[in-house]
């Protein structure tokens, strides 16, 4: 229960932690962010990372601003920051609703949003929220940096499109003004979800123009709900049109059972946030105007 | 020996300066370097928070952090709230109230009511319930843990406006 040895560095620039991630790869160097999920694993030595590149000194990888209509947060921004933040809530409210589901104060105060999204916890809430957005991350590696599409960037359980020698450094959230909702189910309060739901819905008068659904825990990583999303475009918002979103957002799942629940009790879950997420979007949606 | 990174640090409003192997956790090198030994271990993966120390004014896991990634920090561990022989108000009413039953997550609960009561000086029950959700207490005792930060809670302000 003690994390094994490594070597550390704490570099001040980019280019620097990116050097030493080259330099070191042999040893498996890693990135450390907040890490409130890789030093639990170091302790169960389920992550034995021979060299350790703490981020936190390094400058400009933290912080929040506005560049037109995207919201580009730094990679070592804290949660809790997230959570705080007027800017947040009034640009990205699906991201801020979202990290108010992340465990507990205790941990958003350490944790970051670039480790979550690198780390790519299936069950994690982050992911399903950069998916719906249609956020870009950008990554820094020794050729530069490059945007990578949040439906790119995720690739599988704790597996991204991030080079061993790349390192995540913002997340760029494009701007939205319309309904939203981040619902879950979770066992118990602050937990991992077993299936979460992120929704947008944008309306035009009493039909909706435009719907993302992205959802966790019903597949190896989040998922869009494209069924559900072209069952909604154009629809009128009623019951009718819900009920049969959270139908089709099933064509789109496909859950392994494991020990927090079955495949048949995840493909139920789904249906029932879908529909709770979406009533809840339409309606901040329509108070909205 | 593995190689060691120096850190400098105020614990308790006491600077330190300190020789680390970049793998000790900051709740061991609390305890052992520095022999603050009311931050308990519990889970030693972040759940449990009985290991709870502030950061800066912010409620972290020492179990989950390593003592390097405090360098340059202000920590409060349970040792720093008392003034002397005087009890800080919130552990004054976790004893008046029996909120430290078995007393393990005690220190954790502390320090994250500080944190509470920092952002929110006049918490209704409701919220210190959701707000403690972070830290568990195996006696099950919340209700009398709840009663307490309440009651503190009072206590600091009506201090406060005493004072202003």
């Amino acid at each position: 229960m003690k994390p094994p040895p490594f070597s550390y560095a704490a570099p001040t620039t980019l280019a620097e932690a990116v050097g030493l991630l080259a330099e070191h790869a042999d040893a498996e160097a890693r990135v450390l962010a907040g890490g409130q999920s890789l030093i639990p694993l170091m302790n169960f030595r389920l992550a034995k990372p021979g060299y350790l590149i703490d981020l936190r000194n390094v400058a400009g990888l933290s912080g929040i601003r506005r560049e037109g209509d995207v919201l580009v947060v730094g990679a070592m921004t804290r949660m809790s920051e997230l959570e705080r933040s007027p800017e947040v809530a009034l640009a990205a409210p699906l991201a801020a609703e979202a990290i108010g589901l992340v465990a507990h104060t205790p941990i958003r105060n350490s944790g970051t949003i670039g480790g979550s999204l690198a780390h790519a916890d299936p069950a994690a809430e982050l992911p399903a929220v950069v998916l719906a957005l249609g956020a870009e991350l950008v990554a820094a590696g020794p050729a530069g940096t490059r945007r990578i599409a949040a439906a790119e960037f995720l690739q599988g359980p704790f597996s991204t499109a991030l080079a061993p020698d790349e390192i995540l450094t913002e997340i760029r959230l494009p701007v939205w003004h319309g309904g939203y909702a981040f619902v879950e189910f979770s066992r118990i309060h602050a937990n991992f979800a077993v299936v979460a739901v992120a929704t947008l819905v944008e309306l035009d008068g009493d039909r909706i123009r435009r719907a993302a659904l992205a959802l966790t825990g019903v597949a190896p990583t989040a998922i869009r709900a494209t069924a559900a999303e072209q069952v909604l475009a154009g629809a009128s918002c009623d019951a009718q049109a819900v009920s049969a979103a959270a139908e089709a957002a099933a064509e789109n799942c496909s859950p392994a059972g494991d020990l927090h629940a079955s495949a048949l009790t995840r493909l139920s879950l789904a249906r029932t946030y879908v529909r709770r997420g979406l009533e809840l979007a339409i309606s901040r949606a329509q108070n909205e105007r | 020996m593995a190689s060691t990174t120096r850190i400098s640090l105020t614990v308790n409003g006491r600077p330190h300066v300190a020789e680390v192997e970049p793998r000790k956790l900051l709740v061991d090198f609390l305890r052992e370097d520095l022999g603050l030994y009311g931050v308990h271990i519990g889970c030693e993966h972040g759940v449990c928070g009985t290991c709870t120390v502030l950061l800066n004014g912010a409620s972290i896991r020492s179990c989950i952090t390593f003592a390097v990634q405090a360098d340059g920090a202000d920590i409060s561990t349970v040792e720093g709230l008392a003034r002397g022989s005087e009890l800080h108000p919130l552990q004054d009413e976790f004893s008046a109230k029996q909120g430290l039953q078995c007393g393990y997550c005690t220190p954790g609960m502390l320090m994250r009511a500080c944190e509470i009561l920092a952002s929110n000086p006049d918490p209704t029950p409701a919220e210190v319930r959701s707000a403690i959700a972070s830290n568990l207490c195996r006696c099950t005792g919340y209700q009398f843990i709840t009663e307490a930060v309440i009651s503190a809670a009072a206590r600091m302000r009506a201090v406060k406006e005493a004072a202003s």
